[in-house]
């Protein structure tokens, strides 16, 4: 049994790395450095567009902003060394997203709660309303949930249905 | 010109607050008075107030047409050498004709509404008044804030300053007015919603025409935000069809409220369930579309698209606070009558998918409504801005809308009240094992084969979201499928018809749950289309004559570059022959375009549109040596999009159209065919 958990344990392990080198595989490429990086960052003349979308006639700012990007994936700096440069030279709207850190975090963390407090909304909605007494008739009698209503029941959906 | 619209206007305005006024006396009184005549000339005027707003709206195109530019707003919107329909499309191209055409389609929609009132005359009567205080809500802007008929300050000028020209597209002279008549429309379903709150409406006719109004606005909402993005993709020349842009996401929140209002009503209809969620939905819907027409019209969050900032967005935010306390207001008061009929049998079940569903769109809207707001609000908190871009709507949205899609292909197939494990089993095994199928051809076909081949989840999160996404697609498509094939099925087994007629017959016979089916399938062709922008790859080269570019499996090579002249604009382009395998197959000639009266200058891409995938080409600018910038971009499956978008359009209307009735079958004794026969026979 200790021999199979053991095995079994390996047998992730290798599983975890293998998926590491994939992902991790061609992170250092340049060009697609260049790419991701790129998109992560806005133009900052006031078109409101992604740095390497940004392609409006006579832009005063996306050639200059890319050849810095591009110089400096060419020395090898890293991503988030990119990403301070760039906010300390245009300022913190040149991240084309939030970062994790400070009240910034709030945008990320946002979504989740709202889902996760959704769902478990609905689920208490479901219970709360599986719970609830059956609403009465008119002449106060329940309805039956016998087989035979059932069947009456499908006979009808289906034939509404088609 | 100047004259008779602003007069048309004004008598427009009285008429609103007359038909408001009058009408509100005539329900507040009892229905035997002589009020009751009154109610009658509150819905005349209110039908007038349509050809007041009609008058001056064609006051406003024939000023265009006629080079009145004494109008300050034809000046700013208009020139001389302006073609013929942008002149037309003038109306809606600045914020004073904008703000006129919305309360024209308002009161066009008021005229039908008042029309149809024997439907049911004192459920139209209450609509026709909430409605009637939009209109002198909008009326009121129009003519006070932001008239359209004002006159120009200083010497008169010889020629206009012309139309935005990104504006100057065919696309625009149709997109802004499906987006209005989306807005604007869901006002006619507010207008149904608050009117039954008030009443206390007995039974389920009023959702029965709310139903059908907000389906006509919602398919006119989607056309809109379709032909937005194939706009920005056609004109904007930056490779892609939505940036998650603020204006952008005005649109997007209505759609996805309304959406939601679309499935849960279905819960109210057949259970008598969800009759407090769907009154807050019909309302959140309406209040959504008003919240982005102030969002893009007060300057309040930046936007490309935005309208210059104005003083109306004072106007929007008192509109909004009132409408809400109107409404909460009587919800408060009237909420008792809202009573569920039903309770929920079983989780599995079709009315639990619908909340989920409907848990899923909320969020969604949350998502892009937080995400539209998060850069003031840090603003408020922090004191600086931040940048909310494609990457943080991308990161969040993407999942929600993957288990939207699930959904989709579940929801559809659960039974109503409760769900058997084996009805699950077998309704689920084939489509799942299909879509399976379809998503491992899709990661082990060579990617030689098309871009979206060879798509390895490992390598990418967008790689994942992409496969997920083609599974999801494949499953929903098998499950509609399944179900138009077994109910086909029944009815050929039935009447001895062949499949494609009994399936023609079986959508005949109930065009809301098909026409249904047909809306999911052109989301999910939609969906396969957005999957493609993960694969995207794009290039950029200073290309003289003779130049080679490769871009995916495409050789491009510069045979000309050029320039050319008309009076309404200068234009420089490149002439690019296309290679692919060694062949010649085609010549493409982006574009960069100066329009004279603005002095201003835009790109136009030119698109080379298959099926598997778009080559996109724009014409950047000209480098020291006058040679074209040329930028190629390889986007597959965008055409997917598109298509979808038409089959969605398709789906909705045949949703719309009245079902045939079940021919009812009456089975004759077979004594009678052996009767005896009658003795001297």
């Amino acid at each position: 049994m200790m021999v199979r958990s053991n095995s079994i344990r390996r047998t992730l392990h290798c599983a975890l790395v293998s998926l590491a080198v994939c992902i991790f595989a061609g992170a250092g490429d340049p060009s697609s450095r260049f790419t991701e990086i790129g998109h992560q960052l806005m133009c900052i003349c006031g078109c409101g567009q992604i740095l390497l979308e940004c392609n409006h006639v006579g832009c005063p700012s996306s050639d200059s902003m890319r050849n810095e990007l591009m110089a400096a994936v060419t020395r090898g700096d890293s991503d988030s060394l990119v990403q301070q440069a760039f906010v300390q030279k245009y300022g913190p709207t040149v991240l084309a997203a939030p970062t994790t850190a400070g009240f910034d975090r709030a945008a990320w963390i946002m979504p989740i709660v709202a889902l996760l407090l959704g769902f478990g909304i609905v689920i208490l909605i479901v219970r709360a309303w599986r719970n609830r007494p059956e609403p009465m008739l008119a002449d106060g009698v329940h309805a039956s949930p016998g087989a035979e209503l059932e069947k009456f029941r499908e006979q009808a959906r289906q034939e509404t249905d088609l | 010109m100047a004259v008779i619209g602003d007069f048309a206007l004004l008598l427009a305005l009285a008429l609103s607050v007359y038909s408001f006024a009058a009408g509100l006396l005539a329900l507040l009184s009892a229905e035997d008075s002589g009020w009751a005549r009154v109610g009658e000339t509150a819905r005349r005027a209110g039908i007038v107030v349509f050809g007041a707003v009609l008058l001056a709206a064609i006051a406003l195109v024939a000023s265009a047409f006629r080079d009145d530019f004494s109008i300050a707003y034809i000046f700013h919107h208009s020139n001389r050498d302006l073609p013929g329909p942008y002149k037309f499309a003038v109306l809606w191209s600045g914020q004073e004709g904008s703000l006129l055409f919305w309360a024209l389609l308002l009161s066009g929609y008021g005229f039908v509404l008042r029309l149809r009132y024997k439907t049911d005359p004192r459920l139209f009567a209450y609509a026709s008044v909430i409605l009637a205080a939009v209109q002198v809500f909008f009326l009121s802007l129009v003519y006070f804030a932001a008239n359209p008929f004002g006159l120009i300050e200083g010497p008169l000028r010889a020629d206009g300053s012309g139309l935005n020209p990104l504006l100057q597209y065919p696309e625009m002279v149709i997109h802004p007015p499906m987006l209005y008549l989306g807005y604007v429309g869901f006002t006619i379903p507010f207008a149904f919603a608050l009117g039954a709150l008030i009443m206390k409406y007995p039974g389920e006719k009023w959702i029965h025409i709310t139903r059908r109004w907000t389906m006509v606005t919602w398919g006119f909402l989607t056309c809109g935000i379709f032909l937005g993005s194939h706009w920005a993709y056609s004109v904007l020349g930056w490779g892609g069809y939505w940036g998650w842009d603020p204006v952008e996401n005005a649109s997007l929140m209505p759609w996805l409220v309304g959406t939601a209002f679309l499935h849960s009503v279905m819960m109210q209809e057949k259970r008598g369930m969800l009759k407090v969620w769907n009154m807050w939905l019909v309302f959140a819907t309406f209040w959504l579309a008003i919240l982005g027409t102030f969002l893009t019209r007060s300057g309040i969050i930046s936007s490309v698209h935005a309208f210059a900032q104005s003083s109306i967005g004072t106007w929007f935010a008192w509109f909004l606070a009132v409408s809400f306390a109107v409404f909460v207001f009587f919800f408060v008061k009237n909420k008792s009558g809202l009573r569920s009929e039903h309770k929920l049998e079983a989780l599995v079940s079709r009315e639990s998918s619908f909340l989920f569903n409907n848990l899923l769109f909320l969020l969604l809207t949350l998502d892009v409504l937080w995400g539209t707001w998060f850069p003031k609000i840090s603003e408020l908190v922090q004191g600086n801005k931040v940048t909310v871009g494609a990457p943080f709507y991308n990161r969040v949205a993407i999942p929600v809308a993957l288990l939207l899609l699930l959904l989709t292909a579940v929801g559809p197939l659960l039974a109503w009240r409760k769900t058997s494990f084996e009805s699950v089993k077998r309704n689920f095994l084939w489509p799942t094992i299909g879509a399976l199928v379809v998503a491992l051809f899709v990661m082990f076909t060579p990617a030689g084969w098309g871009s979206i081949f060879g798509l390895k989840p490992w390598h990418d999160i967008s790689y994942f979201y992409s496969l997920m996404t083609i599974f999801l697609s494949a499953l929903v498509t098998f499950t509609v499928a399944s179900e138009f094939y077994r109910g086909g099925r029944v009815i050929s087994e039935k009447t001895g018809q062949g499949m494609f007629a009994s399936m023609v017959q079986l959508t005949h016979r109930n065009t809301r749950r098909y026409g249904g089916y047909i809306v999911h399938f052109g989301v999910v062709l939609a969906m396969i289309g957005f999957s493609g922008a993960a694969l995207n790859q794009e290039k950029e080269m200073e290309m003289g004559y003779g130049d080679h570019m490769q871009i995916s499996n495409y050789d491009l090579v510069c045979r000309s570059y050029t320039q050319d002249d008309n009076p309404n604009q200068a234009s420089e382009w490149a002439l690019i022959d296309v290679y692919q395998g060694g062949q010649k197959i085609g010549t493409m000639t982006p574009q960069r375009l100066f329009y004279k009266a603005s002095q201003q200058a835009s790109t136009k891409p030119d698109i080379r549109q298959t099926f598997k995938e778009d080559l996109y080409l724009v014409y950047e600018g000209q480098n020291d040596k006058g040679q074209p910038v040329i930028k190629a971009h390889v986007n597959p499956m965008v055409i997917w999009i598109w298509i979808g978008a038409w089959v969605i359009v398709l789906g909705t209307g045949l949703a719309l159209v009245e079902p045939a009735p079940v021919p009812v079958t009456v089975r004759v004794p077979r004594m009678v065919e052996r009767a005896a026969p009658v003795a001297g026979d």
